[in-house]
């Protein structure tokens, strides 16, 4: 009887459940969750590479971090780079999305070559803006000495707000055509007769955009700006390749500034502590998402 | 019943000679339109691609060539070289790094899969008391950045011996590919009716031999973006491969190329360029043979997750 | 108000080589009710499609009104269109839907009110004008979609299987509006439908189409009485027309002309077949009597349509005596399933 009974086991939703969900639990469990609480942890001691002995100090860590101008700095650069990365991308991204779902000639190269920045491995694409952003030999500043735009050369890393430009360029330029991918989805998931109706009801162009596809994709387009917002805040390539969150630290971020802090610095306390303030954005960037995702299953 | 009329005179339809105008104005439009349409992709390819194609000639220019503040960036002006090239391939550790990325890659492929498969069926499929929470915490495991972890993993990976070592990398890199993996996985499920196991179930198989015989077979396309998102992601991450990995013989190549391949403050720009191209192309190829599939698995896991 | 009027009109489509619509000729009256009917794919929506200025014609013109609309865009054709799935903006109120076509022609804003109230006065939806599309029945939608139509006050209405998502119970009732909505309006309206019943009982005129052609052209009493060829004769009327096929001519009759012996004054040109019956199947209204019918041609299948009043007792399994009147037959050639002219048999 025993034996019957256990040859079902399996078949027990009960203990199929848990049994199957086991792996990736314990996988996400260990290796998320604690460096999880550990990086929590650590925020609340005074570990350094050097000193790694665990001393409880409470929020001092927060508190010499808040202080820090360059961590201030950090915090602005990241808001401002996702704020105005995310439009410019939102925009681009519809346009690159509507020129997607046309037909013509030569589609197949023109998506492989518009995909190519989303899928090369971002280090190795920021490298080739190294050149191009390069204070002597810029190709860009080239063509534009060429059309006569320009004399001399551009300190596209050098300069403060041209750092800031160009690191906003390298972000809007990889995630384009991601945005575009996930928005171009939306649009051919629009029934053709929403279309046709507008057409016959006397809709040109512009019309058409504004009073029915846009609204009619937004869900899709906040899901792809906000999971592009959060590639974007927490991404550390980019600036690490390209200005090393120089000119002093005029391009520093919260994940660099972990970075250096943490792991260059060797300060695994206050490193932990600035990686922390990623969370609450994150997590009020998680419910918008879902929000949005449950207006598009509502539709 | 008549309805109330506009002010004005709008009978309705455009006489002969209005409707000939209509009828070219409209023409007109359609071609600015079409015209529009192909000066939108010749700019938006060009800004896409121009890194690239740039990067393709330089692969190949003599130090002469590109050393030159006034050189024409995109033609030729020296004849091009295979040297930095040869170099690449030859001098430096770039094979190393195919190596290492591709042993990575497949390696975290597999286990991705053994985790994710049986999680995603769990919860598309039975009804677990808490298997709605568990599909949200899911989703906000994924949301937990590396730029928030690697601090910390980087103390328990030395913990782990693997420091500085490609298993550092095997072992780390599921918890981000797993989390979205799932969530991909539970929308394929769902959008197969549960009529096929049932059947299966009733002919004669368990649970577990009527869902690998009916839904997996089904959810190939699914499957098939959990390893090209994957791969992809094996390839390109960089936070972790550079918090852990210091040793040049275990880098792989997101990381080893932008750091080995500089001596000093010298970039060998060709080089670097030729590792680029040779990288980028064929994982685009790849994404896009996939693209419609991983767009799709994308699209339905966010609806139906 | 205006006619429509299509001329050598034919549409290919990439990569087929028959075209879906095949040099058609097709002209409307003023004012009239025109149905479209055919199979799937015998190109009636394609053909409304093109006169709409939805798909471009490979040959041919079409006319609205007595004016040619090559190169004409939808917008500019003053027409209307009702789409199967009634194609309803999901993020608008049913007010902002049927207003949209007023805003896209720049109407101001008082006017546009008056005339969105006068139109769904018309349809009786007054009250769901604030509502949005997913809170609507499938008639309340579709009534919506009308007023969007109507709006526009166009010359034409095009309907494209309208009633096809609606359940049955609630067709016959919806299909009861429509008439009195068009009566009402008396817009030339061009209603395309797959359903024989609709299509008999809302036109004026039925054209019956099959693969891209007109097979005819007339009012529902012609194409039922005197059939063009066997297409029509078999596609119209439920059961269809019962076919014997003799090796001169192909004879046709209808159920409800295949008659008890006795039941029926017999005229001239009438025949007695032997009815050799296999089932017989109680409809409440009729009696459906299934079998073989012999001493016209060959042993054929056929079907006769008794109404409930007839008493006359009919054995399964047993063969009777039926008679149809000569003046019920029909008769078509062998080979081209034309009408062919009366015979005497």
């Amino acid at each position: 009887m025993t034996e019957g009974r256990r040859r079902y086991l399996l078949d027990r939703e009960g203990v199929l459940g848990p049994l199957l969900l086991a792996p990736a639990v314990v996988y996400i469990l260990a290796l998320v969750g604690i460096p999880f609480f550990l990086a929590v942890g650590y925020s609340l001691s005074d570990v350094t590479v050097g000193d790694p002995s665990f001393d409880y100090v409470g929020l001092r860590n927060f508190r010499a971090v808040l202080d820090d101008p360059v961590f201030l700095r950090a915090l602005r650069n990241s808001l401002f780079i996702t704020v105005v990365t995310m439009v410019l991308v939102l925009v681009l991204g519809k346009i690159l999305a509507l020129v997607l779902v046309q037909d013509f000639r030569g589609k197949w190269l023109v998506r492989f070559l518009v995909l190519l920045p989303w899928t090369t491995p971002v280090s190795l694409a920021t490298i080739a803006w190294l050149w191009l952003l390069d204070s002597l030999f810029s190709p860009i500043d080239w063509t534009l000495r060429w059309l006569g735009l320009l004399e001399g050369n551009l300190h596209w890393l050098g300069n403060d707000t041209l750092a800031m430009a160009s690191v906003i360029a390298v972000q809007v330029w990889r995630i384009v055509p991601l945005a575009a991918v996930i928005i171009s989805a939306g649009l051919i998931a629009i029934p053709p007769d929403i279309n046709d109706a507008a057409e016959v009801d006397g809709a040109g162009f512009w019309r058409k955009l504004f009073q029915v596809t846009i609204p009619l994709t937004a869900p899709v387009m906040a899901v792809a700006t906000l999971f592009g917002a959060i590639l974007v805040f927490t991404d550390l390539s980019v600036v690490y390749v390209l200005t090393r969150g120089g000119p002093v630290d005029a391009t520093q971020t919260l994940p660099t500034w972990a970075f250096f802090r943490g792991i260059q610095g060797g300060d695994l306390a206050q490193g932990a502590a600035v990686a922390l303030f990623l969370l609450p954005l994150l997590v009020a960037m998680a419910v918008l998402i879902l929000r949005a995702v449950r207006r598009m299953e509502t539709m | 019943m008549s309805p109330p009329t506009a002010t004005g005179d709008e009978t309705g339809r455009p006489g002969a000679d209005n409707r000939r105008q209509l009828a070219g104005r409209y023409a007109r439009r359609r071609r600015w339109g079409r015209v529009g349409l192909y000066v939108a992709v010749v700019l938006l390819t060009l800004f896409a691609a121009f890194p690239f194609l740039w990067g393709a000639i330089t692969s190949f220019k003599a130090n002469q060539d590109l050393y030159s503040r006034d050189n024409n960036p995109f033609l030729f002006n020296f004849p091009p070289t295979l040297e930095h090239v040869r170099l690449l391939l030859h001098d430096t550790p770039f094979d190393t790094f195919v190596t290492n990325t591709l042993v990575v890659a497949v390696l975290v492929v597999l286990i991705t899969l053994a985790a994710s498969i049986p999680a995603a069926y769990s919860l598309a499929r039975l009804d677990l008391r808490w298997g709605g929470a568990m599909g949200i915490a899911i989703f906000f495991v994924y949301l937990i950045p590396p730029s928030l972890l690697f601090i910390s993993l980087s103390r328990v990976v030395s913990q782990l011996g693997l420091q500085d070592s490609r298993w550092a990398l095997v072992v780390v890199y599921p918890t981000i590919t797993i989390p979205v993996s799932v969530w991909l996985l539970i929308g394929f499920f769902k959008s197969i009716p549960r009529d096929m196991e049932e059947q299966a179930m009733v002919d004669g198989y368990g649970r577990v031999g009527a869902f690998v015989r009916t839904v997996l077979p089904l959810s190939f396309p699914g499957i098939v973006a959990v390893v090209v998102f994957t791969a992809t992601l094996s390839a390109s991450e960089f936070i972790y491969a550079l918090a852990f990995v210091s040793r040049t013989s275990q880098k792989t190549i997101a990381v080893g190329v932008p750091t080995e391949l500089v001596r000093g403050d010298v970039f060998f720009w060709q080089s670097l360029q030729a590792a680029t191209i040779l990288v980028a192309v064929p994982i685009a190829l790849v994404f896009n043979a996939f693209l419609k599939r991983f767009v799709a698995g994308f699209t339905m896991g966010a609806v139906k997750g | 108000m205006a006619t429509v009027e299509v001329k050598h009109l034919t549409k290919r489509f990439d990569g087929n080589a028959t075209p879906a619509v095949d040099d058609l000729d097709l002209a409307t009256g003023e004012g009239e009710y025109l149905v479209l009917l055919g199979p799937s794919g015998c190109g009636k929506t394609t053909l409304l499609r093109l006169i709409a200025g939805l798909e471009q014609p490979t040959e041919g013109e079409v006319f609205i009104g007595g004016e040619p609309m090559v190169g004409l865009p939808p917008r500019a054709r003053k027409i209307a269109m009702v789409f199967q799935s009634y194609a309803l903006y999901p993020h608008k109120t049913a007010r902002r839907n049927i207003e949209f076509p007023l805003r896209a022609a720049g109407m101001a804003s008082d006017e546009r009110a008056r005339k969105v109230e006068w139109a769904s006065e018309l349809l009786g939806i007054t009250r769901l004008l604030d509502r949005r599309p997913r809170h609507l029945s499938g008639g309340e939608r579709q009534r919506v979609a009308l007023a969007r139509a109507l709006v526009r006050e166009p010359d034409v209405f095009l309907l494209d299987e309208p009633l096809s998502n609606l359940d049955a119970k609630l067709r016959a009732t919806a299909r009861d509006d429509l008439k009195q909505f068009q009566d009402r309006v008396g817009t030339t309206t061009i209603y395309v439908t797959h359903d024989q019943v609709e299509a008999m009982g809302l036109g004026d005129r039925i054209a019956v189409m099959a693969e891209g052609r007109i097979r005819q052209l007339g009012t529902p009493f012609e194409v039922y009485d005197d059939p063009a060829d066997t297409f029509v004769a078999t596609f119209l009327g439920s059961p269809p027309m019962n076919m014997v096929a003799r090796n001169d001519v192909t004879v046709g009759f209808r159920p409800e002309s295949l008659l008890p012996k006795g039941v029926v004054e017999a005229d001239a040109d009438a025949v007695s077949v032997a009815f050799d019956v296999s089932r017989v199947e109680y409809l409440g209204a009729e009696r459906q009597v299934i079998g073989t019918v012999e001493g016209l041609g060959p042993p054929t299948r056929a079907i006769a349509l008794l109404p409930a009043n007839v008493a006359a007792p009919v054995p399964a399994g047993e063969t009777s005596d039926f008679v149809v009147r000569g003046a019920d037959l029909r008769f078509f050639d062998k080979a081209t399933g034309l009408r062919a002219s009366r015979m005497v048999l």
